[in-house]
């Protein structure tokens, strides 16, 4: 179980319909990658974020697999088109299963 | 509101800027740094009389980084080392040791320290000796909160001093360099201008006379330490200064001294007066 995870999300509050909108992202996360020795040369387990998810409405903006190459505290920078007024919900799957949520709301003026 | 517009709106043009500067990879020495859109940096400045024939201006770290390294600290939410800050703030709210009292306890908020990272180290009368702010922290961790003193470059350590750097940006680093701290100022002036290591190498080979060159593939600042901690995306966390000394005599291939010895805070004191003048910029980012 990695600690100290924290979704946060920028999205703008308001737009027009039909703006393209800058989306950032950012997990706290160790995102070990399984690769690494500790002290004693055993293998740290790996334990990663392995996907992130967009949706707007319902609808898939961004599905990303992330790999272990991925560094700490992954962030994610992308777009999309809003047309109406609505709630824009991530997820962050953990390699330990659990799940990380986030929303943002915006209104199409 | 307004100002989350304003940040978004500077992170699209600062993301418009990499694409058409990616292939270079070049430092922009003359850009401003405005942090969130509205924290005016002064990332370069006359120098400070005390480096009269030795330099005319100081540059802030931050103008020898490439554009990408820049961007990221522009925009608190493209600064990765404000985590490192929250963690900071959960610290500063903790009650630690036998008092049963935290940060909070007699400070209130972060805020009301904001003052204070421009001008340490600073000479302490009552212990009479010059005090870096790692040490005014264990201080208070120690007498005032009856708890074990946190380690010089610990983790918990570095991140309070990054959140006391955060609550300081754009004061101006104004540390005291005459009275009774002059004796361990000029220590360290002695120690910045001494060859060390095989490589005999001073300080001021590298950040005074070499500033702006490279050295191998690393573009050389005057390393200034008013950005200090540092996110080095390097090993990706948080960096001390007394880590980055030990980092730089290391690579002279010298013994080095140890984090919170008498030299580097003498050092400390030296290094920071150099930069008398620049804003507080820390926690930064840097390669």
């Amino acid at each position: 179980m990695a600690d100290n995870v924290t979704p946060r999300v920028r999205v703008p509050r308001e737009a027009s319909a039909g703006d393209v909108v800058s989306i950032r992202t950012l997990i706290s996360h160790p995102m070990e990658s399984g690769q690494r020795r500790d002290g004693d040369g055993n293998v740290i387990p790996r334990s990663i974020i392995n996907r992130f998810t967009c949706d707007f409405n319902g609808e898939n903006v961004i599905d990303v697999t992330i790999e272990p190459a991925v560094s700490t505290n992954p962030y994610f920078q992308f777009s999309a088109v809003v047309n109406e007024t609505g709630t824009f919900n991530f997820t962050w799957y953990d390699d330990d299963g659990s799940v990380y949520e986030d929303t943002a709301d915006i209104t199409v003026a | 509101m307004k100002k989350m517009q304003k940040a978004l709106a500077l992170g699209s043009v600062a993301a418009m800027a990499l694409m058409g500067t990616a292939a270079t990879l070049s430092a922009d020495e003359d850009a401003d740094l405005i942090i969130n859109g509205d924290m005016e940096m002064i990332v370069r400045t006359e120098a400070p009389d005390h480096l009269d024939g030795h330099l005319n201006m100081i540059y802030s770290g931050w103008t020898f980084r490439s554009d990408e390294t820049q961007a990221m600290q522009m925009d608190d939410f493209d600064n990765p080392a404000m985590l490192f800050v929250e963690q900071g703030i959960e610290i500063f709210n903790t009650a630690m040791g036998t008092e049963g009292n935290s940060c909070a306890t007699c400070h209130e908020t972060p805020e009301n320290l904001s003052e204070v990272r421009a001008v340490y180290p600073q000479w302490d009368e009552e212990r009479g000796e010059v005090q870096t702010i790692t040490m005014q922290i264990n201080e208070c961790v120690t007498e005032r909160m009856g708890a074990e003193a946190l380690g010089w470059s610990s983790r918990d350590m570095v991140n309070l001093e990054a959140l006391l750097a955060s609550v300081g940006r754009g004061t101006v680093v104004n540390v005291a360099i005459d009275g009774p701290a002059r004796e361990t100022w000029e220590m360290g002036r002695e120690i910045y201008y001494t060859e060390y290591g095989i490589l005999e190498m001073s300080c001021a080979t590298c950040h005074e006379q070499n500033y702006g060159n490279y050295i191998r593939a690393d573009h050389l600042s005057q390393g200034q330490i008013n950005g200090f901690p540092t996110y080095r995306l390097k090993n990706a966390r948080l960096n001390s200064t007394h880590s980055r000394f030990r980092g730089c005599i290391r690579d002279t291939r010298a013994e080095t001294f140890a984090e919170g010895s008498p030299e580097f805070i003498a050092l400390e004191l030296y290094v920071a007066s150099r930069g008398n003048g620049l804003t507080v910029e820390g926690p930064s980012v840097r390669n």
